[in-house]
C-alpha cells in the first residue's frame, strides 16, 4: 500500500472515531430537510394558495430549487468537517502521534485531503437524503412533479455531492493554513453566512462587480451545482443579473477545485511546516 | 533484537531568540536504559523532538542509524516514542488511538490489542481518553510506542503521574526492553526517578552537555553527613582527608566513610552530635553538575 493510501485510512480512521463528524451530519440533516420541506411547501401551488404571487418555475426548476439546499445552505458541514480535520490535530496535539507515524507531513495533508474528500462526498449524500427525501415528499404531496425521472435533475444531484466534496478539501486547506480552531471556526462562520452572500447581493448589482462576484466560493457552487437559492432568486427578478452572470458548472467546479489547491498549497508551505513543540 | 544506535551530532536549536539546545553531542548504544538528564527547561524535550522529525534543528543533526526520522521506512518499527500525556483527542477511545497509529504506521492491528494488555490498559482501552488518569495516559502513551515492536525506544519523563506500582513496573520494563538488545532513551528532571534502572547517563544543562558516561562515572559514592558541636575544628580536620559542604543538617562529606570519619574524629578527640552515611549522592553530583547548588542543599 503506498503512503497516501495509508494516510487517507488513518486519516478516515480519525475522522470516524469521534463524535463530531455524525453530529455534523445529524444538524446538516435537519437544516436541509426543514428548509427544503419549507422551500418546497412555497413553490407549490399551496403557496400561492397561501397569497403569494404565483411563482414562474416549471416543475424541473422548482423541484431544483429545493433539492439545492443541500449546497445553499449546507455547504457549512463538509467545510467545517474538514477545517476540523485540520486544526483539531494541534488543538489536542495529536499531530504529534501523527507525525510520528508518517514524519513526510506533505503526505499526511493529502491523506486528509483525500479522506475528508470522501466524507464531503457523504456528507453530499446525507443532505440528499434529507432535501430529496422531504422535498420530494411535500412536492408530490402539493400536487406537484418531485421531477426526479428528469436526466437534469439527476445531474444536478450528482453535482451536488461533487461540490460538497469539494468543499470539505477547502475547509482541510483553511485550517492548514489557519491552524487555530476557534479562528478557523468563526473565520467559515462569518465568511459563508455575512460576508460571502452581503458580497453576492452587493456584487450582483453591477455588471463590472458581478464579473468578479460570480468568482466567489458560494457563485462558483450555484454554477457547478446549476441553480441555488440566489441564482434562482435572480430568476425571479429580471433585474437582478446575476443569474445571467453564472459560470458554466464546470468552471465552478474549477473555481472550486482551485480555492480548494491554493489553500492547501499555502498551508503546506507555513502553518503545516512548522515545529511540532 | 539489535537496536538502532541513536547519534545527536553538534545538534542547536533556537526558537527566535532562544537558544534552547546548543552545539549538542552525544551516543545512545544498543542494549542499554540510557538517562537523559537535566533540570526542566535545559532543551531535553526539544533533543527529542529534533530526533523525531518533530522540529527542525538550526544545525546539526540527530539520527538513528545515520538516518533522519523522515527517511526511515516504516518509523514506527524501528524507533517507539512518547512524549507527553496530553497528546490524546479526548473524545477518542485508547484502543481507537492506537487503531489510528497502526494504519498510519503500516503496523499490524493485532499488535494494539498486544501492547494495551503489556501495559495493563486492556480493561480501559474503550473508554474515551478524557476520563483517563494520568497514569493511564503514560500507560497509553507507552503502548503507543511499544505499538511497532521497534528497535528503539524514546520516553519523555515516563515517570510521571505514575504510582509507586506504576515506577516499579516500568523500571521492570525498561530493563527487560534493553535486555532484549533494545535501544532505550529516557529522559527526567530527577536523577533518583531513574537511578535504578538506567545503565548510562547523558547529563544536560542550559542546552549543553555536561556529562556522558556510564551511571557509575557521575562518581558519588559514600556520603556522610555529620556535627559536632565543634564544627568548625572538625571541618578543619576533615578538610585534609574528604570534601566538606555545609549543609542544613551540619556538614555534608564525600570521599570518606562513616567509620572512617567516626575513627578520625576519635583520635582527634572531637564530639560528635551526629554521624549518617546518606545515599542521595548521585543526586547531589547531578545538581551540582546541572549547577542548581541551591537545590542540592534544599533535597
Amino acid at each position: 500500500m503506498t503512503a497516501i493510501a495509508r494516510a487517507t485510512r488513518a486519516e478516515l480512521a480519525r475522522t470516524f472515531s469521534v463524535r463530531s463528524w455524525w453530529l455534523l451530519a445529524l444538524v446538516l440533516f435537519g437544516y436541509v430537510a426543514f428548509t427544503a420541506a419549507i422551500l418546497a411547501l412555497f413553490v407549490s401551488d399551496l403557496g400561492a394558495l397561501m397569497g403569494g404571487t404565483p411563482v414562474a418555475l416549471d416543475s424541473a426548476a422548482s423541484a431544483m430549487l429545493v433539492y439545492t439546499t443541500v449546497t445553499s445552505i449546507g455547504y457549512l458541514f463538509p467545510v467545517l468537517i474538514g477545517a476540523l480535520a485540520a486544526t483539531t490535530e494541534l488543538r489536542h496535539r495529536t499531530i504529534t502521534p501523527t507525525l510520528l507515524a508518517e514524519p513526510r507531513r506533505g503526505i499526511v495533508l493529502a491523506g486528509k485531503a483525500i479522506a475528508l474528500a470522501l466524507v464531503g462526498a457523504l456528507y453530499g449524500l446525507v443532505g440528499l437524503a434529507a432535501s430529496v427525501g422531504t422535498g420530494a415528499a411535500v412536492i408530490a404531496a402539493t400536487g406537484g412533479d418531485p421531477a426526479l425521472d428528469d436526466p437534469n435533475v439527476i445531474s444536478v444531484l450528482a453535482r451536488i455531492v461533487l461540490a460538497m466534496t469539494l468543499w470539505a478539501v477547502i475547509g482541510v486547506g483553511l485550517g492548514s493554513v489557519v491552524g487555530n480552531q476557534v479562528i478557523v471556526i468563526v473565520i467559515v462562520l462569518a465568511f459563508t453566512q455575512f460576508v460571502e452572500p452581503i458580497l453576492r447581493l452587493v456584487g450582483g448589482l453591477w455588471e463590472g462587480t458581478a464579473q468578479f462576484a460570480r468568482f466567489l466560493p458560494g457563485a462558483a457552487t450555484d454554477a457547478l451545482v446549476g441553480g441555488g437559492l440566489y441564482a434562482s432568486l435572480g430568476a425571479l427578478d429580471p433585474t437582478m443579473p446575476s443569474a445571467t452572470t453564472l459560470l458554466d458548472w464546470w468552471q465552478g467546479g474549477l473555481v472550486l477545485a482551485g480555492f480548494a489547491a491554493v489553500l492547501l498549497a499555502v498551508g503546506s508551505l507555513t502553518s503545516w511546516r512548522r515545529d511540532v513543540t | 533484537m539489535h537496536g538502532p544506535t541513536i547519534t545527536i551530532e553538534h545538534l542547536t536549536k533556537s526558537f527566535g531568540e532562544v537558544l534552547a539546545v546548543s552545539d549538542l553531542s552525544f551516543t545512545v548504544e544498543p542494549g542499554r536504559v540510557t538517562g537523559f538528564l537535566g533540570p526542566n527547561g535545559a532543551g531535553k524535550t526539544t533533543t527529542l523532538r529534533a530526533l523525531l522529525g518533530l522540529v527542525a534543528p538550526s544545525a546539526g543533526a540527530a539520527l538513528i542509524d545515520g538516518r533522519r526520522y523522515r527517511e526511515l521506512e516504516r518509523p514506527l518499527a524501528m524507533v517507539g516514542a512518547s512524549l507527553e500525556p496530553t497528546v490524546f483527542h479526548p473524545g477518542r477511545s485508547g484502543r481507537d488511538h492506537l487503531l489510528v497509529q497502526a494504519i498510519a504506521g503500516g503496523i499490524a492491528r493485532d499488535r494494539v490489542d498486544a501492547v494495551l494488555e503489556r501495559v495493563g490498559l486492556a480493561d480501559a482501552a474503550r473508554r474515551r481518553v478524557g476520563g483517563y488518569s494520568l497514569g493511564m495516559r503514560q500507560r497509553l502513551g507507552l503502548a503507543s510506542a511499544l505499538l511497532g515492536d521497534p528497535g528503539a525506544l524514546v520516553l519523555d519523563e515516563p515517570v510521571n503521574g505514575l504510582d509507586p506500582e506504576g515506577i516499579r513496573w516500568i523500571r521492570g520494563l525498561l530493563g527487560e526492553l534493553a535486555a532484549e538488545g533494545r535501544t532505550v532513551l529516557v529522559s527526567s528532571h530527577l536523577l533518583s526517578e531513574v537511578q535504578q534502572t538506567v545503565t548510562d547517563v547523558v547529563v544536560i544543562a542550559h542546552g549543553r552537555l555536561v556529562h556522558q558516561g556510564p551511571l557509575e562515572s557521575l562518581g558519588g559514592g559514600a556520603q556522610v553527613i555529620v556535627d559536632s558541636p565543634q564544627r568548625d575544628r572538625l571541618a578543619s580536620a576533615l578538610e585534609a582527608h574528604a570534601s566538606v559542604h555545609p549543609d542544613p543538617r551540619g556538614l555534608l562529606v564525600t570521599g570518606i566513610t562513616a567509620a572512617e570519619l567516626g575513627h578520625l574524629a576519635f583520635s582527634q578527640g572531637i564530639e560528635l552530635s551526629q554521624l549518617a552515611t546518606v545515599n542521595e549522592g548521585l543526586e547531589t553530583v547531578f545538581l551540582g553538575l546541572v549547577g542548581d547548588d541551591t537545590a542540592a542543599v534544599a533535597s
